[in-house]
């Protein structure tokens, strides 16, 4: 396993009387496709807004390449490199799906003079290159709210492509999408991965699809981390076979 | 731009430059229309491309023309005294103490309004959808109250404005081509505003402001940024118009949030907010509405505008433009492109 990208120890986090996470840990190694299943209300979204800074957390520590995020804010994480989707697609609904992409350019080293600058034609074409390689390229001059579910997730994953994360924190991409797209999709994360350079750590429910993905899978099961192993192994753990099947 | 638009904006410009000579008794009305004009427009660059609703826009207009008749005073008088005189004392200005006075003035309330805006973003942007709007309706309202209450301003019996020197009529087109020209500049401004990166992301964080922040923009500078310009431009209208009414006190002139401020509003959403030509259509209309009621049906004036707001925001909410846009969106570079051979890999679900 090489090095870790993302590094979290221990956290644990409630709202009011309820932990969703407790004493959580677990790494995703650099340059891997890494899962997080777990039944629903298992804490698996908690988890992903602790480490991108949606909330505070209550303790514990999560260190992205190297430093200590926990204290940072949604938009500086952002800025460092590690981008999320929302489990509920969230694109920029009144705006072409162009303009989606062009707004989702890195703002990484954004200085005051950039907010008034034109966009390039470079990345215009950048812009509908990406549209294109998740298909959506003749649809780039309509308005996203238009778009299907399907495609708005699509839209969705093309701008996280656009903002070039080193990381990007995938919730449930699959959700919602036609069975018979679903491997045109695991074939474009996987490529993301593979030329992008991107590192992904998914949510998935649906089971073909992370055994299928992920080269590393953590399972959830009540805020508590259950288990973890290649997907062979969590596959077969009767832990994570009870844990779905609601023997406790 | 295409040469029909360039020859629209031509023309515009040239009825403008002619109206105060070929109809020289409506021009204090006429320049009032260009300062609905940026009324709209400036309310529109938060209410419409970011989606805040402010209601309390009015407190730049009203603080840039208190910022103006103090410098325009302060530069040759003591400006307790001249206040605590009620108008009593006569003070005579040159023209260039007048003239230097007022570039200075407005230039000042427009870089006082900036910083103002500057402040209010830092406390009241915390605030979303409703909370927002009356945090800024507050705002407004407490800022007519301080006003109200400081004697060095004059207090509620507000301030006689230096007069204007020039003979009958001059002053009033003076003011229509200062407003005209600050309203020119307000509209070029935001063409190229609307136009580069910063009109998508206040675009973006219209549409969601969790997103917009979630791939790493910087939401804060681009709302500050956003505010502080419609704050520069009012604060030169409220700088004009306090010296073209000739009297400025803090409740009618210079806080009216209940004409001026909820005009701009009305106005921006008759016309089509989030476009840029939506709140200059919906200025327009709405004052020619306004001009209308208050001829013929005075007295009634106010109800009558208040039904044109209520069928505005019932029956017609996305303005004129925003209508157009859902009729003929062709025009606005809605469509599809079929790309041979790329159509079977369109993803759909």
């Amino acid at each position: 396993m090489s090095t870790p990208i993302i590094e979290v120890r221990g956290v644990s986090k409630s709202f009011g009387g309820v932990l969703a996470n407790r004493e959580v840990s677990l790494s995703v190694a650099e340059g891997s496709i890494t899962g997080l299943i777990g039944p629903n209300g298992s804490g698996k979204t908690t988890l992903f807004n602790s480490i991108v800074g949606q909330h505070p957390i209550d303790s514990g520590s999560i260190r992205f390449e190297g430093r200590e995020i926990s204290r940072l804010n949604v938009q500086k994480i952002a800025r460092l490199g590690m981008l999320r989707t929302f489990q509920q697609t969230r694109i920029f609904s009144k705006m072409n799906c162009v303009d989606n992409l062009l707004i989702s350019v890195p703002h990484r080293d954004g200085e005051w003079r950039d907010m008034f600058r034109p966009y390039q034609h470079a990345l215009r074409e950048k812009a509908e290159r990406l549209l294109e390689f998740v298909g959506l390229y003749s649809k780039r001059r309509l308005i996203a709210g238009t778009l299907s579910f399907g495609q708005q997730k699509l839209l969705e994953f093309a701008m996280a492509l656009m903002n070039e994360p080193k990381v990007l924190l995938l919730d449930e991409p699959t959700a919602g999408i036609n069975p018979t797209l679903i491997n045109g999709l695991i074939d474009r994360l996987k490529r993301a991965n593979r030329e992008f350079r991107i590192t992904l750590f998914v949510i998935e429910h649906n089971m073909r699809v992370i055994m299928n993905l992920a080269q590393h899978i953590y399972c959830l099961s009540h805020g508590e981390m259950l288990a973890e192993g290649p997907p062979e192994a969590i596959q077969n753990d009767r832990r994570v076979v009870d844990a779905y099947l609601g023997a406790h | 731009m295409t040469r029909r638009s360039l020859l629209l904006h031509c023309a515009i410009l040239a009825a403008a430059v002619a109206t105060p000579f070929l109809f020289p008794g409506h021009t204090v009305q006429m320049a009032v229309l260009w300062m609905m004009i940026l009324f709209a427009m400036t309310w529109d660059t938060l209410g419409g491309q970011m989606g805040y609703n402010s209601l309390g826009n009015i407190l730049f207009f009203g603080f840039g023309m208190y910022v103006c008749a103090v410098t325009q005073i302060g530069v040759v008088y003591d400006v307790a005294k001249y206040t605590a005189a009620t108008g009593a004392i006569k003070v005579d200005f040159t023209n260039k103490q007048y003239f230097e006075g007022l570039a200075l003035g407005v230039v000042f309330a427009a870089l006082a309004c900036t910083v103002v805006a500057t402040i209010l973003s830092r406390i009241l942007f915390g605030l979303r959808g409703p909370y927002f709007a009356i945090g800024t309706l507050g705002s407004a309202i407490a800022a007519a109250e301080l006003t109200a209450a400081w004697s060095y301003v004059g207090a509620g019996s507000g301030i006689a404005m230096p007069v204007f020197p020039g003979g009958p009529g001059d002053r009033e087109r003076f003011f229509y081509f200062m407003f005209l020209v600050a309203t020119i500049l307000c509209y070029l401004f935001l063409r190229w505003l609307y136009g580069t990166r910063f009109g998508l992301a206040i675009n973006a964080i219209r549409d969601d402001e969790d997103k917009a922040e979630a791939l790493g923009l910087h939401t804060m500078r681009y709302k500050t940024v956003a505010w502080c310009s419609s704050a520069f431009f009012l604060g030169i209208a409220g700088a004009l118009f306090g010296n073209m009414n000739g009297f400025i006190d803090p409740l009618e002139v210079a806080y009216p949030t209940l004409t001026f401020g909820i005009f701009m509003v009305a106005m921006a959403l008759l016309g089509g907010k989030g476009t840029l030509w939506g709140p200059i259509l919906g200025a327009v209309l709405f004052y020619t509405i306004q001009q209308i009621t208050w001829t013929y049906l005075l007295g009634w004036q106010y109800i009558a505008l208040g039904v044109l707001i209520i069928v505005n925001v019932v029956y017609f909410q996305q303005g004129i433009m925003g209508w157009l846009k859902d009729r003929k969106p062709q025009w606005f570079g809605v469509r599809v492109e079929p790309l041979p051979g790329s159509a079977a890999r369109d993803g759909s679900s």
